[in-house]
């Protein structure tokens, strides 16, 4: 039924005149054009259509969209519409409206389908590959370019980096270490206790955290903090064209700002490592001693016994490559950033996920090439 | 005073600043319905300090600033909401949210604010956007488009509730001068249009001489307002050395 916003007169051959009142306002709701068209269907004859207000018509942005639609479906039916009448603020943005602007649409949403989006999915695989190995080659070459003094290197950026990746991740680690060693404790009491064996909590602790555990933790950690800190800055250099400006400059991005980030992990890893080692070993001994009441000298000596000076380069091992891949990751993903606030937020996200699925990766790896070597 | 002689933006007694930094005080201007009134003024004089306190994100330190008499920062947090939604803004930078489509950007406001249904809002942003000559760009991601269809996409953004007001900052800043008198263009068509009242903060010159028919100059070194009214007055008129050189772009003695 049509509103009674709109009434309909036929009273001349050949036109519609459409008399428009009441409140059009985008508050009071916006009516459809479609009880006007259909009655264009029922009068094919129609060849003009004469829009007019009357005096006590309200409007804003609601009655334009309506005349648009209107507008746009008489000149489908070839009908020429008279807006003469309206008022002259909206002659003019409906002129405004329908002038017809020619501007090259560089990119659009996909509506690709589910399969077409795993199949792009997979096909980027190949190229994401691609580019980080060329990323990987920067950064040796850049490394080697640094070993032969080509390389401007900022000693201040460095300690920065440095002071960031250690000193201000230090509690964190210190916590999550100490916790994992209690809790390793706890979990191997359980079992222990049913052999009556709980002294050799010193070698599940001391063993596990020393040799991998502490490295993976502090990996974790670092991935989360570090690895995200360095793709957001990178990120928004990258949207703030710094990145660009150092290019034109004939500096390259990976000495200048991943070289030093590179570098100050591949330090402090380790460092980190085996200060995680120690918190591990020292839950271990607060749960083993305050709880289960073992001899403190008795859990210590034992730790010394189980704990091999190889076990220990193991873990540092794994601290290097772990510092190497939070650094690749979040490094590669900043520059990778798309430049916008979004594409920054998908780079942080990315680089903790590349970071900790390469952790993974590289321990399983470490793992089977000391168990075929026998260490 | 009645309703309609009343000023749709007062400004009484500014005095604005950064912690105890005080970057401008003693402003004062009015602005009519149906103004295009111009914030201008060198760079670093305070201009979107002055926007910024204007359109509520940066409170004064005194004075009041009027919307048809109402005092903004005297009001309760409902009430400046309430004078908010009269009012839409450009920013310089366009400011659309990168990861909306541009037809989400402008459906955003009509969303949080009106009771439309989807279509009804589709219908809208569809209109908006055809205003701003971006029809059929509903779908292109900000990312994908020029700076000056940013812009423009920002002003249908700026103009989805039919504010009254509505608010530039810096609109031709990156825009080479087609696209700059572009959307000086829109803008004259838009207040014919809308009925709105435009405050414009630029820099410019062939903008405020090509939209403005008022004005406020704020001047970097005494920090405060120098002259006021409409450039093209000020141009022919104004004994200040400091108006008439920005105006007239002409070299300062000595330099």
């Amino acid at each position: 039924m049509l509103s009674e916003k709109i009434v309909l007169d036929y009273s001349i051959p050949k036109t519609l005149f459409i008399k428009l009142s009441g409140d059009w306002q985008i508050s009071a709701g916006l009516l459809s054009v479609n009880e006007v068209t259909s009655q264009l269907t029922s009068h094919s004859d129609v060849t003009e259509v004469n829009i007019n207000v009357s005096e006590d018509l309200k409007w804003d942005s609601g009655l334009i969209a309506f005349l648009l639609k209107l507008t746009k479906e008489c000149e489908q039916r070839k009908i020429s519409v008279v807006r003469e009448n309206l008022p002259q603020g909206a002659q003019k943005l409906l002129s405004l409206a329908l002038k017809v602007h020619e501007e090259r649409v560089l990119s659009k949403i996909s509506h690709a389908s589910f399969f077409e989006k795993c199949g792009e999915k997979v096909l980027q695989i190949r190229e994401s590959l691609a580019s980080g190995l060329d990323f990987l080659g920067d950064i040796v070459a850049s490394f080697i370019r640094l070993i032969a003094g080509k390389v401007y290197f900022r000693w201040d950026d460095f300690l920065l980096i440095v002071q960031k990746c250690g000193v201000d991740t230090l509690l964190l680690v210190s916590l999550i270490s100490l916790l994992v060693g209690m809790i390793l404790a706890f979990v191997g009491s359980i079992q222990l206790k049913m052999l009556g064996a709980q002294v050799f909590i010193a070698d599940i602790v001391g063993i596990s955290m020393v040799r991998v555990l502490a490295a993976v933790m502090t990996g974790i950690i670092v991935s989360g903090r570090i690895g995200a800190s360095f793709a957001a800055e990178l990120g928004m250099m990258q949207a703030n064209e710094e990145v660009d400006a150092l290019k034109t400059l004939g500096v390259s991005p990976v000495e200048f700002l991943v070289v030093p980030r590179v570098l100050a992990l591949v330090i402090m890893m380790p460092i980190l490592t085996i200060y995680a080692d120690l918190m591990g070993v020292f839950g271990g001994f607060i749960i083993s001693t305050g709880m289960l009441k073992l001899n403190p000298v008795e859990y210590l000596n034992h730790t010394q016994t189980a704990v091999k000076l190889s076990y220990v380069w193991i873990g540092l091992i794994h601290s290097i490559v772990f510092g190497v891949i939070v650094a690749f990751a979040g490094c590669l993903r900043g520059l990778e950033c798309e430049r916008n606030a979004a594409g920054v937020g998908k780079a942080t996200t990315s680089a903790v996920v590349t970071g900790i699925t390469g952790i993974v990766f590289a321990t399983a790896i470490i793992t089977f090439i000391c168990q075929v070597l026998g260490v | 005073m009645n309703l309609t002689e009343m000023p749709i933006v007062e400004v009484q007694d500014l005095d604005l600043g950064y912690n105890d930094n005080p970057v401008m005080s003693n402003i004062s201007f009015s602005v009519n319905k149906g103004d295009i009134f111009i914030v201008m003024g060198v760079s670093g004089c305070g201009k979107s300090t002055l926007l910024k306190s204007l359109i509520g994100l940066k409170s004064p330190t005194k004075g009041k600033v009027l919307y048809s008499g109402k005092s903004f920062w005297d009001e309760d947090e409902k009430g400046q909401h309430d004078i908010m939604r009269r009012f839409g803004v450009l920013y310089q930078s366009g400011a659309l949210w990168s990861s909306l489509t541009l037809g989400e950007n402008v459906a955003l406001p009509l969303q949080l604010y009106t009771k439309l249904s989807f279509g009804q809002i589709k219908e809208i942003v569809d209109f908006k956007l055809s205003l701003v000559g971006l029809e059929g760009h509903v779908d292109s991601f900000p990312s994908g488009i020029s700076g000056g269809m940013r812009k423009r996409a920002s002003l249908a953004r700026a103009i989805a509730l039919d504010p009254d007001i509505i608010l530039f900052d810096e609109p031709s800043a990156g825009l080479d001068p087609i696209n700059a008198r572009k959307l000086d263009d829109l803008i004259l068509d838009l207040r014919d249009g809308l009925g709105a009242t435009v405050i414009v903060v630029t820099h410019e010159l062939a903008s405020i001489f090509a939209i403005g028919n008022n004005s406020v100059f704020l001047d970097a070194e005494s920090r405060t307002m120098i002259a006021t009214g409409d450039p093209k007055d000020l141009l022919a008129n104004s004994k200040d050395p400091r108006v008439t050189q920005f105006l007239t772009r002409a070299r300062m003695q000595g330099v």
